[in-house]
């Protein structure tokens, strides 16, 4: 009935089928793709950081370094105490500051300030850092990550919103702060 | 007794799957594999069995929210009836599934058993693998606590160093900007639906191909594999000295899974469940992470390569190792089976596993990292100060509160992340001592700007004192010989 040439009517209509469904697996990927990478391409333009304040002036004495918390920027309803977060306020005088996260260069644990030896220190791995943020020894790569902070109506408000990772950051790498 | 069997019958007159199951079970498989060598893969299976019946039941009460994760597993191991026991079945369950696997793969490995035919089979195991440790590490941030809190910082910490891609892979794995309620929800997902689901497929292709594949025969030295004969041969080796998989072989089978799902329930009755250790409050910042017990040689690995060679060996050594694990099977497909004629095989294994417990025993001790609370005001003890000025008694102060001993031992007690300083006095003269404490280096800080110059003065007198009582101290003996010439100028001018 049929030769090399032509095709079947039933043929086509599977043909057909096949195609149909392709053409609506493409069309319903893309919100599905979309709703997978939403964490990805919210973030692209900077959308997850933001001024949050640390407390006054006055809880930072000169001269001295200590452990301040925040509320990260954006909450959802079950984030519990995870969007809490420790930092330590370096007041070196006056307005001048220096804000680093706790999350060690190397690998993200939380390091430790011991003012005795003028040290941070990161439980893992070892790594330990100068007052002033600088690598001092262990595997760390580089200092600790500071965040960038501005001193308004005596008050100290850091620039936040996001984990600092090692890698490429959006914001943390240590540049100087803008408006301070 | 015969209204069962009506009923069997009515069932598989509709379903039509006694023939089949009947014979699959009864497939001859070559006599000498019914040995306790090839009990490894059926205990796997039957301890991912249990793993996902503890696995619904933990299931009904877990609640996969960062706010109520952590409470929900105190109620399970304190209030729920027996919740403490299903969670150490769970938790205990998932330690003896790596090693199962582990111990499957090596037995694997040195039988030949990924040779031709097999190649397939021995693919799938090794994604069975990466599976099973995803799910081991999926599961651990599912006890969400301190530990959970900061590996998953770990995580990231390492996947942000991925060229270019870094922070978005961040941001898609903790599923936001930082470690939170979408972090938990989706590992939850993970490790709930998307890794049991693709493991349940993958097992049964990996049982398929076993049952149409035949097992592997026991390897004879000598016995060569070649992709032309090989299943003539097979199939004449299970056709004149074959015996029915059951009963024949099941037994052993049968024994082993069930002594190992009781090895299980004792260490569970016995140990208890896994934490949860500390809530996972990222302001409690006094805490010490220490990953499972299957992922600590890494743990030691990250802290004692050197940095630089970190984020290449990170990124790339994985890689390598499961691409050589897949290729395996393509690369040595034929020869010889018998690991007494593959010396190579067997040194390969030897290897592997001696690094890897030598890591793992190394992170149980973490020699590396300053001890952060202990011996930091700890004072020195008595007998390093008999006998000493005042000067030395200072330095042995400012050696107390400087927290020296974070990584220094003196009289055997303190950090071991420097040496320890019982005899520094004969390894550094005073210059060099100087120089290390101002200047730190060899992995030490500088403290250059953290002691004022009569601190170091007095530390580095103190530490010159700490030498067996009978070996002197080192000295430099230009120094000696220059302050010689110095005092015989001196008397020349006296005496002229």
């Amino acid at each position: 009935m049929t030769n090399e040439n032509t095709i079947s009517r039933r043929g086509l209509f599977m043909k057909l089928g096949i195609l149909f469904n392709g053409v609506v697996a493409t069309a319903l990927a893309v919100p599905i793709v979309r709703f997978l990478l939403a964490s990805v391409t919210r973030g692209r333009a900077n959308g997850y950081v933001s001024w949050v304040p640390l407390g006054s002036l006055r809880e930072f004495p000169e001269g001295e370094t200590r452990l301040a918390t925040f509320r990260n920027p954006n909450v959802m309803p079950t984030d519990g105490k995870t969007v809490d977060t420790a930092c330590w306020v370096r007041r070196i005088a006056g307005d001048e500051f220096q804000v680093f996260a706790v999350n060690c260069a190397h690998l993200g644990c939380p390091v430790r300030w011991f003012p005795q030896s003028g040290l941070f220190m990161c439980p893992c791995h070892g790594g330990a850092y100068y007052r002033d943020g600088s690598r001092a020894s262990g595997p760390p790569e580089r200092g600790l990550f500071e965040y960038p902070y501005k001193v308004e109506n005596g008050l100290i408000t850091i620039q936040a919103g996001e984990l600092p990772t090692p890698g490429p950051s959006a914001f943390v790498v240590g540049k100087k702060p803008t408006c301070a | 007794m015969r209204l069962i069997t009506q009923i069997g019958e009515w069932f598989d007159r509709r379903l039509q799957l006694a023939a089949p199951i009947r014979e699959a079970v009864e497939h001859p498989v070559p006599r000498n594999t019914a040995s306790w060598w090839y009990v490894f893969g059926s205990a796997a299976l039957v301890v991912f069995l249990l793993q996902l019946l503890t696995g619904i039941m933990l299931a009904m009460i877990y609640v996969p929210s960062a706010s109520e994760a952590w409470s929900s597993l105190q109620s399970l191991n304190h209030d729920v009836t027996l919740g403490w026991f299903v969670r150490a079945m769970h938790g205990w369950g998932s330690n003896f599934m790596i090693a199962i696997v582990l111990i499957h793969m090596v037995q694997v490995f040195l039988f030949g058993a990924y040779k031709f035919p097999r190649e397939l089979t021995w693919i799938v195991g090794v994604f069975l693998l990466l599976m099973t440790l995803g799910m081991a590490f999926s599961g651990q941030v599912l006890r969400f606590d301190q530990d959970a809190y900061w590996g998953l910082g770990i995580g990231a910490s390492i996947a942000s160093r991925v060229p270019f891609a870094g922070p978005a892979i961040v941001k898609l794995m903790l599923g936001g900007p930082i470690i939170a309620g979408a972090t938990l929800s989706r590992f939850f997902a993970l490790h709930v639906f998307v890794i049991p689901g693709m493991l349940i497929g993958f097992v049964c292709l990996h049982l398929l191909m076993v049952l149409k594949l035949g097992i592997n025969e026991w390897p004879m030295p000598g016995r060569i594999v070649k992709r032309a004969t090989y299943t003539t041969e097979y199939h004449e080796l299970t056709k004149n000295d074959g015996a029915p998989f059951v009963p024949y072989a099941v037994w052993k089978d049968l024994f082993f899974a069930g002594f190992i799902l009781l090895a299980v329930a004792a260490c569970a009755v016995y140990f208890g469940p896994f934490g949860p250790t500390g809530q996972p409050d990222p302001t409690i910042i006094q805490t010490a992470p220490k990953p499972d017990y299957f992922f600590l040689w890494l743990y030691a690995l990250l802290s004692l390569l050197p940095p630089s060679m970190e984020t290449p060996a990170l990124l790339i050594g994985p890689v390598v190792a499961i691409i050589g694990l897949l290729l395996l099977p393509f690369l040595s497909g034929e020869g010889e089976k018998s690991w007494r004629r593959r010396p190579i095989a067997v040194l390969t294994v030897l290897l592997i596993a001696i690094t890897l417990s030598t890591f793992t025993h190394l992170a149980g001790f973490a020699p590396w990292s300053p001890h952060m609370n202990a011996w930091s005001g700890d004072p020195v003890p008595q007998r390093f100060l008999h006998d000493s000025t005042a000067l030395q008694r200072q330095g042995a102060l400012v050696f107390q509160v400087k927290q020296c001993r974070n990584c220094h031992s003196l009289g055997e007690i303190g950090g071991q992340r420097g040496p320890a300083l019982d005899g520094v006095a004969v390894r550094l003269t005073q210059d060099q001592l100087i120089r290390q404490v101002i200047q730190g280096g060899g992995n030490m800080p500088a403290y250059g700007k953290n002691l004022s110059p009569a601190e170091t003065t007095a530390l580095v007198s103190f530490l010159e004192t700490l030498h067996p009582a009978n070996q002197a101290p080192a000295r430099d003996a230009s120094r000696d010989a220059a302050l010689a010439q110095q005092s015989e100028e001196t008397r020349a001018q006296i005496q002229p």
